[in-house]
């Protein structure tokens, strides 16, 4: 099941790049990390538009670049769609010439359906006949979203498609790429340094520093590592995908499911079996030693501790996992909700998960907290989330 | 008034004119393009003797291409060899030293909009299944449109004006080497005022005409910035 293999290694003197990944065939795979990290040298050269001098790389079991055998695919030979930094349409070229410029190209036409489908999915169906020049920043960025999905590519890359947008433009254009996310039935890499794009889109997470990958997982196994400074971080999150089951109208409340049970949140305005990203801050999670019965906290859930670690200050955070009940599962998306490639997600980078399938999850309390509770790895506790937020 | 002889010449110059921006444009857009992406060590040199033409006086220029194309230089020996005789005061050789002579007015203005171009529009289209040459024809020479024009236009009128070349390689011959710049000169050597104001006219009008048609047409260009 994993389709994407990719081992890089180069060296410009001040910045090397050493990583080996296995990546899923499905839903979107961030590159996370600061600049100087990489992410983007490394989405070059998947693209073929950096050479790296020692490299491997595999996508669907097609070899695009094998440095051992001194085979290399040119980018424009390889069949993925490209959506750049700076949007990069053709100046000289109407939005649909920019949009037909590559579906001239390809030999298979995927046909006008497609086309259209991706234009009303992104809007820009009303600026057809408009120069690159007389768009938006925003709407520049989805017509080149649009020309990169028009080519029915194998693999979409994306390099920090918001980076350059400002905070209202992000706003327009992130609930496109959340339903792309669940339209797309190919694997999506996307380069970020933003983890709010992390939270709303990421499916998998592969953490860069210093031209090395970190760690690279299923989101929240990777958000809730101890040996990456994202646990720590102040705004250290975990994301659920959970599925609506039931509306409490009385209560202004609703249900959804998720591997590991069920949370309650504020209302939601989705219908029963939408899938739902969920994100629970560390800080919002507080920890008790015996199921809590009078409590207005509501959602309060079994976990087993996984993990202790130093945190900032007084803190310590803690990492844990709420086994999988099958019991609980939902009906509504198979493909969020179980993520089908989890399994098979291998680590090639760090500790291995042991209970794979299981529910990941981050708290931050008191290290005086910690020590008076005598919180110990494989310790049975109750969790205890005072808050969630949807981003979706 | 312009006298048939006078009307030969400025037809002569103008056919001289057309073929040399012609070829150098056919042979100055693969160079232009080679020393815009190269990183070759040759790159210096190739560049230096481009631009020669600048700073050389034009009889130095005229001077060496008379003896390389006599019957005794290597290239006259050559067009020998051909059976197509040497090629001073020929119109083709009139047409060769103009192309070497007027060259960098083409290459360097394709160099600078190319290089305007920058890399991002390359890379756009190359993952957009476009091979380099398909790249080159939709998105290059489009994007450089304001730089073909610049070239074309500096290339023709720099022909038309050179002077000091001609009289080296082409001499005065009337109807195969006789161009405008010579016939003027000829007609101040032998005191016609007169005529040599109407033609000397004819020039300077062209020459300001050609110039304010480039600079209105690249002012009004969509593309004569590059990337957006």
């Amino acid at each position: 099941m994993t389709t994407i293999q990719a081992r890089f290694q180069l060296d410009y003197g001040d910045f090397k790049l050493d990583v080996d990944l296995k990546l899923p065939g499905t839903g979107i795979t961030v590159l996370f990390g600061h600049s100087g990290s990489g992410k983007t040298t490394l989405l070059r050269c998947i693209a073929g538009l950096q050479r790296a001098p020692q490299g491997k790389l595999e996508i669907n079991g097609n070899i695009w670049q094998d440095s051992e055998r001194n085979l290399f695919l040119p980018t424009h030979k390889r069949p993925l769609g490209y959506v750049f930094q700076e949007a990069n349409l053709f100046p000289h070229l109407t939005v649909r010439d920019n949009l037909h410029y590559g579906l001239k190209r390809i030999k298979q036409n995927p046909g006008a359906v497609e086309l259209e489908q991706t234009l009303e999915l992104l809007g820009i169906g009303h600026l057809m006949e408009r120069m690159p020049e007389r768009l938006s920043g925003g709407e520049r960025q989805r017509v080149a979203i649009a020309r990169a999905l028009a080519l029915n590519p194998e693999i979409l890359l994306m390099d920090e498609p918001l980076a350059s947008l400002d905070f209202k433009r992000k706003q327009e254009i992130l609930p496109f790429l959340s339903r792309l996310h669940q339209q797309l039935d190919i694997p999506v890499l996307y380069v970020t340094h933003s983890q709010q794009e992390v939270a709303q889109l990421a499916d998998t997470l592969v953490i860069l520093e210093g031209g090395q990958a970190l760690a690279s997982g299923p989101l929240s196994e990777t958000q809730s590592r101890l040996d990456v400074p994202l646990a720590q971080d102040r705004e250290a999150a975990t994301v659920w995908q959970a599925t609506v089951i039931e509306h409490e109208a009385d209560y202004h409340l609703t249900r959804v499911a998720f591997v590991g049970g069920s949370l309650s949140l504020p209302m939601v305005d989705a219908q029963v079996g939408t899938p739902l990203r969920v994100q629970i801050y560390a800080r919002d999670v507080s920890i008790a030693l015996e199921a809590p019965t009078a409590t207005s906290i509501l959602n309060v859930l079994p976990a087993t501790i996984t993990g202790i670690a130093d945190g900032r200050d007084s803190q310590t955070v803690v990492q844990l996992r709420l086994p999988r009940m099958a019991a609980e599962t939902a009906p509504g998306s198979p493909r969020h909700f179980l993520h089908p490639w989890r399994s098979e997600v291998s680590q090639s980078v760090g500790n291995r998960c042991d209970q794979v399938g299981d529910q990941a999850l981050l708290a931050h309390i008191t290290r005086k907290s910690a020590l008076l509770l005598g919180l110990q790895i494989g310790m049975a506790v109750y969790v205890q989330i005072k808050g969630t937020s949807i981003l979706n | 008034m312009l006298s048939p002889a006078d009307l030969d010449t400025l037809l002569l110059t103008f056919k001289v004119a057309s073929i040399a921006t012609l070829l150098m444009l056919v042979l100055g857009t693969p160079l232009a393009w080679w020393l815009t992406r190269t990183h070759s060590a040759w790159k210096g040199i190739i560049n230096a003797v481009v631009a020669l033409p600048l700073v050389l006086p034009p009889t130095v220029l005229g001077f060496y291409l008379l003896v390389l194309m006599g019957p005794a230089g290597a290239i006259g020996k050559f067009t020998t060899w051909l059976g197509v005789g040497t090629l001073p005061f020929t119109f083709p050789g009139l047409v060769i030293a103009s192309v070497l002579y007027s060259l960098p007015f083409v290459v360097q203005p394709l160099q600078a909009s190319f290089s305007a171009i920058g890399e991002q529009p390359l890379e756009a289209a190359a993952t957009l299944r476009a091979s380099p040459l398909d790249t080159f024809f939709s998105v290059v020479v489009p994007l450089a449109k304001p730089g073909f024009l610049t070239a074309s236009i500096l290339g023709f009128a720099h022909t038309v004006g050179e002077f000091g070349v001609v009289l080296m390689v082409g001499g005065n011959i009337p109807d195969k080497t006789r161009v405008v710049s010579v016939q003027i000169y000829n007609h101040v050597e032998a005191l016609e005022y007169n005529e040599a104001h109407w033609l000397a006219g004819v020039l300077l009008l062209f020459s300001f005409s050609v110039l304010l048609v480039l600079y209105t047409a690249l002012k009004s260009h969509p593309v004569a910035h590059p990337l957006k």
